[in-house]
């Protein structure tokens, strides 16, 4: 199956049920994680089409020509800046919910460019993290919005 | 130096680009994968497998049931369970069979044609329930289990255990004011973000198993153990871990990969679902807990009674240590002359209870901080002031016996009390009432073997070797950290590897908010023992005595007051070359504190003789209360913890905020619910609610407060735990501060807070 992924044609040997976030798994493209795989926990978050997507909630073969960025594909110059603001302020525990928090921040940034504090709570509503409380995902964040203004 | 400051995670921008290797991101030629039987029943007899007719389907490697089992049972405690259910089931979701075939497909087919005949018998599904005469037994054989330590037996008890010191019959007649009540805690999920998960392979006669789990030691261990294998010829790897919190030691699925890659020769991945991760790993221990408690007029604490009961579920787990830990919690931080507290640990029907941050403690800091305030009220003064009053000072001794040099429970308070008296009031809300509530708490920081290797490297470089698994706590770095600083060197000079049972010197487990106290002493103590033999090279190239010498930052070694210095690359080079051979050192060692006083104190079965070193801390939470819908929202918290010393703040900061966020969690949404025929009925993120951000306040402050402690070179605590701890008794404190009612059950819903507040007037 061809699917658009970071800007690139990919041929990913994905069956016919599987859901993007296996076929994306499967390429080798194991950054998106799965987390829970019913569309609450935001770790396979991915952008279809420049839109936030649950990868595990959408069939590979419904894709199309639509074009899919993971987070191996904002990754592709080392850090963006918004991988930065995460390491630098020390928002990243274990790591597992990491690039779906990645994909939703760098979605905002995208749409936004310097956020306020519950607007950035709100983007980052549908990702759960365990281990950091949120606070410093979110003040990354803040400090990213706080440097554009 | 590197003590102190918080340089990013080492691992931070793998985990940010996905680059970082979590189990499942792992994959090997011809892998094989796995699909799981799991038992309908609560309880019941197995009487006969059919596996023909999944063995015949196409694709299948392997079949493995209770019938391939003869050995002995598994278990760190009780050895009462095996990787598959054998004889019995006892409870929903237990694994009964495991198939292994060429796709996950084909594995699930064969795993639904795997028969299993039952006879279901009937299920004890509470504490009550297991209690009540002539109820069903869950281990019929139980007397004849392998055991580490007495205590139960009689019925569904696994373990008993009581602490009592003073006279506390007497005392409560001598108090003008007493409280009573009894407090419910539900089983909560570890949720870890990654589900458990293993990948085995089998290389020259030897089973390597890539595993998430909190101590490649112990999953060494258990598998050696379950597929009857000498631990030389199994191996265990932890690659990322994503999340742990006392839910991944060592998973009976570790085991079961193990024995189906012995079987097939072939590498066998398995990771649970989320579901299966719900129904068949471990929960935190519901509670059910009566406590008492009095004081005389001007509020000095007399006595303090309590009865602790734990759901142990279907096997012990470590059902002993978690009793004894919340019955050793109950006294509070506090000076309370007359205590006494007694349990018991129930098998019931359901899921395993295990280790889960706080251990034990979440439980009875509930209780005995809902007490604290309750009694405030009864006393009618200010119950800030009734803790600072009773609480704890350097030189006390804990519940037990066991002396407290080092202490900052007031500080903490003050510290929190403070900060929130000093921050611009929240503009109130319509509808809504405002509350503020204080919980004060204890933990310990310790136990356990632990060991650390360091070695010179040609360049001058350091390879740091640990057996402490980083399961997202920040270990890895913090390690590093300690090391680097010893020998002033940049962090960078400094590795640090994955754990392997191979290589890695051993490690009891991380947990018990041990690592930074216990691997970090082992660390620090090699580090400078390497530095003294770097001396005695330095001080024969330099001519002088090595008492002269000093470390200088980024990696030699001079003489005080003169210039003259030798780079490390030159200490090594010459260590390998020409002298002495290879500049190694290692330390190990076994928790050494001091130890319970049973002249002080009577106890029963205790399940260990030392446990760690005290901590303190004090949270201070603001809620507001929804009086139409009882529900509740956390505002603004604050959170003071005693690091000892900080070696990474940032790293700190991340424990405490996350901990008590995991405390919101315990506190107002997440339990585990069984339904009458013993199933799960949570067992997705949907049915079981942990907190998300908008769930969380935006404002958590954390004070970190830095009391050394003088057994660790540079003074650390652990502080992975307590941030948990004071969540859920701050909450309740909170909210009946805003509406006078109390509700006395974990999680407080909407509906139980709705309860108390009508049930007030």
């Amino acid at each position: 199956m061809l699917l658009n992924v970071n800007g690139e044609e990919r041929d990913l040997a994905a069956t016919p049920a599987a859901t993007l976030l296996e076929a994306l798994r499967a390429g080798g493209l194991t950054g998106s994680k799965r987390g829970c795989n019913h569309g609450v926990c935001g770790a396979c978050t991915v952008l279809l089409d420049g839109k936030l997507a649950r990868s595990c909630l959408a069939l590979a073969v419904d894709v199309g020509e639509r074009p899919v960025v993971t987070v191996e594909g904002v990754s592709e110059s080392g850090l963006s800046e918004v991988q930065k603001a995460l390491v630098e302020t020390g928002a990243i525990q274990c790591g597992f919910c990491t690039p779906g928090f990645v994909m939703a921040l760098t979605e905002l940034f995208l749409r936004r460019a310097a956020p306020a504090r519950d607007e950035i709570r709100a983007a980052l509503s549908g990702n759960l993290c365990r281990c950091s409380g949120y606070v410093k995902i979110v003040e990354a964040a803040e400090k990213l919005a706080g440097g554009k203004r | 130096m590197s003590i102190g400051t918080s340089p990013p995670r080492l691992d931070a921008g793998d985990k940010a680009t996905g680059r970082a290797q979590f189990v499942d991101d792992l994959q090997r030629p011809g892998m094989l994968h796995v699909a799981l039987v799991t038992s309908p029943h609560a309880h019941a007899r197995i009487l006969k497998y059919d596996v023909q007719g999944a063995l015949s389907i196409k694709g299948v490697k392997a079949v493995l049931t209770g019938a391939d089992l003869k050995g002995p049972r598994y278990g760190g405690i009780v050895k009462d369970e095996s990787m598959v259910a054998y004889g019995k089931v006892r409870y929903v979701g237990e694994i009964v069979a495991a198939v292994t075939a060429t796709d996950p497909q084909t594995a699930a087919r064969a795993a639904a044609a795997i028969e299993v005949d039952y006879e279901p018998l009937p299920a004890v599904l509470s504490i009550v329930e297991a209690l009540a005469a002539g109820a069903p037994v869950l281990h019929e054989e139980f007397a004849s289990y392998v055991k580490t330590v007495k205590g139960g037996g009689g019925g569904n008890v696994l373990f008993e255990s009581s602490v009592e010191e003073g006279d506390v019959e007497r005392a409560f007649r001598e108090c003008d004011v007493v409280v009573e009540g009894t407090y419910e805690t539900p089983a909560q999920h570890h949720m870890y973000m990654e589900p458990n998960g293993c990948l085995a392979e089998v290389e020259g006669g030897r089973i390597t198993v890539y595993a998430t789990t909190q101590s490649v030691h112990q999953a060494q261990q258990r598998i050696a153990e379950e597929i009857d294998e000498p631990m030389a010829r199994v191996r265990v790897i932890s690659p990322k871990v994503g999340g742990g919190f006392g839910g991944k030691h060592a998973s009976n699925i570790l085991s079961i990969a193990a024995w189906l890659a012995r079987a097939t020769r072939r590498p066998v991945k398995l990771v649970l679902s989320r579901t299966q991760d719900f129904e068949v790993q471990r929960s935190r221990h519901p509670a059910r807990i009566w406590m008492k408690t009095g004081a005389r007029k001007d509020g000095t604490i007399l006595a303090r009674d309590a009865r602790i009961d734990i759901d142990g579920g279907a096997y012990c787990d470590e059902s002993p240590p978690v009793l004894a830990f919340a019955i050793l919690m109950s006294r509070g931080p506090y000076r309370i002359p007359n205590a006494r507290a007694r349990g018991q640990a129930l098998y019931t029907n359901k899921l395993r209870a295990g280790s889960f941050r706080g251990f034990g403690n979440p439980q009875a800091s509930y209780a005995g901080e809902s007490q604290i305030d309750e009694l405030a009220a009864k006393l009618g003064m200010d119950p800030v002031a009734l803790r600072l009053k009773n609480a704890m000072r350097p030189g006390d001794t804990a519940f037990g016996g066991q002396p407290v040099p080092s202490c900052v429970q007031q500080q903490a308070l003050e510290r929190v009390r403070d900060a929130q008296l000093a921050a611009p009031a929240l503009a109130p809300r319509p509808g809504r009432r405002r509350g503020v509530g204080f919980s004060a708490m204890s933990h310990v920081s310790g136990l356990m073997g632990t060991a650390a290797n360091v070695q010179l490297r040609t360049d001058g470089s350091v390879a740091l070797s640990t057996g402490c698994v980083d399961i997202g706590q920040g270990s890895d770095t913090i390690l590093v950290q300690i090391c680097a600083d010893a020998l002033g060197l940049p962090i960078e000079k400094v590795s640090t590897s994955p754990q392997d049972s191979d290589h890695s010197p051993y490690n009891w487990k991380t947990a018990g908010s041990r690592s930074t106290y216990m691997t970090g002493r082992a660390v620090a103590v090699a580090t400078i023992e390497m530095r003294d033999r770097m001396f005695d090279h330095a001080a024969e190239m330099l001519e002088c005595a090595a008492a002269d010498l000093e470390i200088r930052p980024g990696g030699s070694i001079g003489i005080k007051g003169l210039p003259k210095a030798v780079g490390f690359k030159e200490i090594a080079m010459r260590s390998l070359f020409q002298a002495g051979g290879p500049i190694t050192a290692s330390h190990g060692f076994v928790f050494d504190g001091p130890r319970f006083d049973p002249k002080r104190a009577s106890i029963h079965q205790l399940a260990f003789a030392n446990l760690g070193i005290y901590t303190f801390g004090a949270h201070c939470v603001e809620v507001d209360v929804d009086e139409g819908t009882g529900q509740v929202e956390v505002r603004r918290a604050w959170c003071a913890h005693d690091a000892g010393r900080a070696i990474n703040p940032v790293s700190c900061e991340g424990q405490i905020q996350g901990g008590f966020v995991q405390g919101i969690g315990y506190a107002l949404t997440e339990a585990m619910k069984w339904n009458a025929e013993g199933w799960l009925t949570t067992v997705t993120l949907a049915d079981y609610k942990i907190p998300g951000v908008l769930d969380t306040p935006p404002e958590i402050h954390s004070i970190i407060l830095e009391d050394p402690d003088p057994t660790h070179p540079v003074g650390a605590k652990g502080i992975g735990e307590p941030s948990l701890v004071g969540a859920a008794p701050a909450i309740a404190n909170a909210i009946a501060n805003a509406t006078g009612a109390r509700a006395c059950i974990l999680p407080m819903t909407p509906e139980r807070v709705l309860e108390a507040i009508e049930a007030r007037a």
